[in-house]
């Protein structure tokens, strides 16, 4: 057991780095994009596009893969996703579901059906482990996913704590009106947050791709833990995402170590019940405090 | 005839059938200070808002300093010069009140490192703020609240400066400190328009008085005498007939 919650520990550092652009979208452009597990699957296919195709080395396929997704997010943001948020709150969804299907549909098309894999280019890396006391396998690439995302958030934490573009950030995700009246390009701050979001989700599909079989149709599924590690950490809060991923990430191996079907179940049962305690503590709160909800006085 | 600054010309805004601004047109001149008064929906806020480019006129332009900035977003005309108070105060909350106003420095002053840092400290400093520049925002009381919103303004340097009721809830003391700013402002080479309902704080300050009714000027000019004019005291006491 004590196993499985170290492997769920480090599967978590992979849910934060997936999850960490889906937040950063929601709390900067107030945008949800349903197509943002098909971008991490468009990068990881890029990124073996860069591998298989050019020959380049895994490492450099990444660096390449990163950038290009990154424009691809300024682009979204600037053709499709800010005409869309202008329209209220359902267009979003409905435009990146529709994104999300001609992604999948498009990969489908240019790379076919089969499932494909980084890890036979990663060498020892993919399955090789350290072994330390309590009879534990730490293996190499979870360990080396976990550091990356706890270096990427640190990144992203002194980018929007330090620096300027990181204050324009912070200052249009509270208020991008008030963010106008000081001179800041709310629009621009927009484009910005999308490409760091969208290359987060291709860096995340890089690392799927190293630990497991990817097809052009596994992204919902990605959007889904990434969502949930979201909500389990507290919407729009970056360290959240850390936490979330690990929560997540722990109670999804412990379920597979009860038995190999609760993986996902296991998952899903701590989002609704992070989820349920989170509007049990609104009710609890809009009626006045524990006392009154017990003893059924209404405030 | 003195250099106009800012000017507006037959500015109209309608929401739908609602027509708020009628065809106002309105000339600053370079280091003047004017006030804006009127009853409750004259159009005052939504002229700011036209102003400061937050809103499209639905009719009409604006110029700054003979330019017409009509397209223009806010975040441009700030650069520019145009820095705009709101009269509900919207500070960045999960900043600090230093950070709020490094912002404006950095942005919409267009400086950079240590100057930004400089003119955030000044600024901060004119608003009488500078006692809380490490607190959270958040933290502030409404009339801190003000004053973040003024220093805010000032840290984007501009050449015209938009008050929107800043003087409202303010003691006799502290209306004293914001008439003897807004009169250093103006020493400085500032060009202010100030909408007002504390007429005796507005009066010690403003060199001209726009006076302004259902959404258009109803009367223009030296200030006493557009508060001793007719129509203006009929739109105070009752509507105009």
């Amino acid at each position: 057991m004590l196993d499985a919650i170290v492997q769920g520990i480090l599967l978590g550092g992979y849910y934060a780095i997936l999850a960490a652009g889906l937040s950063l979208m929601f709390g900067v452009v107030r945008f949800i994009n349903l197509a943002h597990g098909d971008l991490a699957m468009l990068g990881a296919y890029l990124a073996l596009f860069c591998v298989e195709r050019l020959g380049l080395p895994v490492w450099l396929a990444v660096a390449a893969t990163l950038p290009a997704m990154a424009a691809l997010g300024w682009l979204l943001q600037a053709t499709i996703f800010a005409r869309t948020l202008k329209a209220g709150i359902l267009l979003p969804l409905l435009a990146t579901f529709g994104l999300g299907a001609v992604l999948q549909n498009g990969m489908f098309g240019l790379f076919g059906s089969d499932t494909k894999s980084l890890g036979n280019h990663i060498g020892s890396l993919s399955w090789s482990s350290w072994q330390v006391p309590f009879d534990i396998s730490v293996g190499k690439l979870p360990m080396f996913t976990f550091v990356v995302a706890v270096f990427v958030l640190g990144a992203l934490h002194l980018l929007l704590a330090r620096t300027k573009v990181g204050r324009a950030i912070r200052a249009t995700s509270i208020d991008p009106e008030a963010a106008e009246l000081v001179g800041i390009e709310a629009a621009r701050v927009h484009r910005v947050a999308a490409a760091i979001a969208v290359a987060l989700a291709a860096l995340a599909g890089a690392f799927l791709a190293m630990r497991a079989l990817i097809t052009p149709y596994a992204g919902p599924a990605q959007l889904i833990f990434a969502f949930e590690a979201v909500v389990i950490g507290g919407i729009g809060s970056l360290w959240g995402t850390l936490v979330g991923g690990i929560v997540l990430g722990i109670a999804q191996s412990l379920g597979a170590w009860l038995s190999p079907q609760f993986f996902q179940l296991a998952g899903h049962v701590i989002f609704l019940a992070v989820l349920g305690a989170r509007l049990w503590r609104t009710h609890v709160a809009e009626h006045g405090g524990w006392r009154n909800v017990v003893s059924g006085v209404r405030a | 005839m003195p250099v106009a600054i800012l000017e507006g010309t037959s500015l109209s805004k309608r929401f739908g059938a609602l027509r708020v601004l009628r065809s106002v047109s309105l000339s600053v001149a370079a280091g003047e200070i004017l006030g804006v008064v009127g009853p409750n929906g004259a159009g005052k806020t939504t002229l700011f808002g036209v102003l400061a480019g937050a809103l499209r006129p639905t009719e009409g332009r604006v110029l700054l300093n003979g330019d017409d900035v009509t397209a223009a977003n806010a975040a441009r005309r700030c650069r520019l010069g145009i820095a705009r108070t709101h009269q509900v105060p919207r500070p960045f909350l999960g900043m600090s009140v230093f950070e709020n106003v490094l912002a404006a420095a950095a942005f919409g002053g267009g400086l950079a490192g240590q100057a930004a840092q400089e003119g955030a400290a000044e600024a901060l400093h004119r608003s009488g703020l500078v006692d809380c520049a490490n607190r959270p925002a958040a933290s502030l009381g409404l009339l801190d609240r003000k004053r973040l919103e003024l220093a805010r303004a000032l840290a984007t340097r501009p050449r015209v400066l938009l008050l929107d009721e800043i003087g409202g809830g303010l003691t006799e003391a502290e209306l004293d400190v914001l008439v003897g700013l807004v009169r250093d402002l103006k020493q400085d080479g500032m060009t202010i328009v100030w909408i007002e309902h504390i007429l005796h704080a507005l009066l010690r300050a403003i060199d001209r008085l726009v006076c302004m009714a259902e959404g258009g000027v109803i009367a223009e000019g030296e200030p006493r005498a557009v508060m001793a004019d007719e129509t203006v005291m009929r739109a105070y006491l009752g509507g105009v007939a």
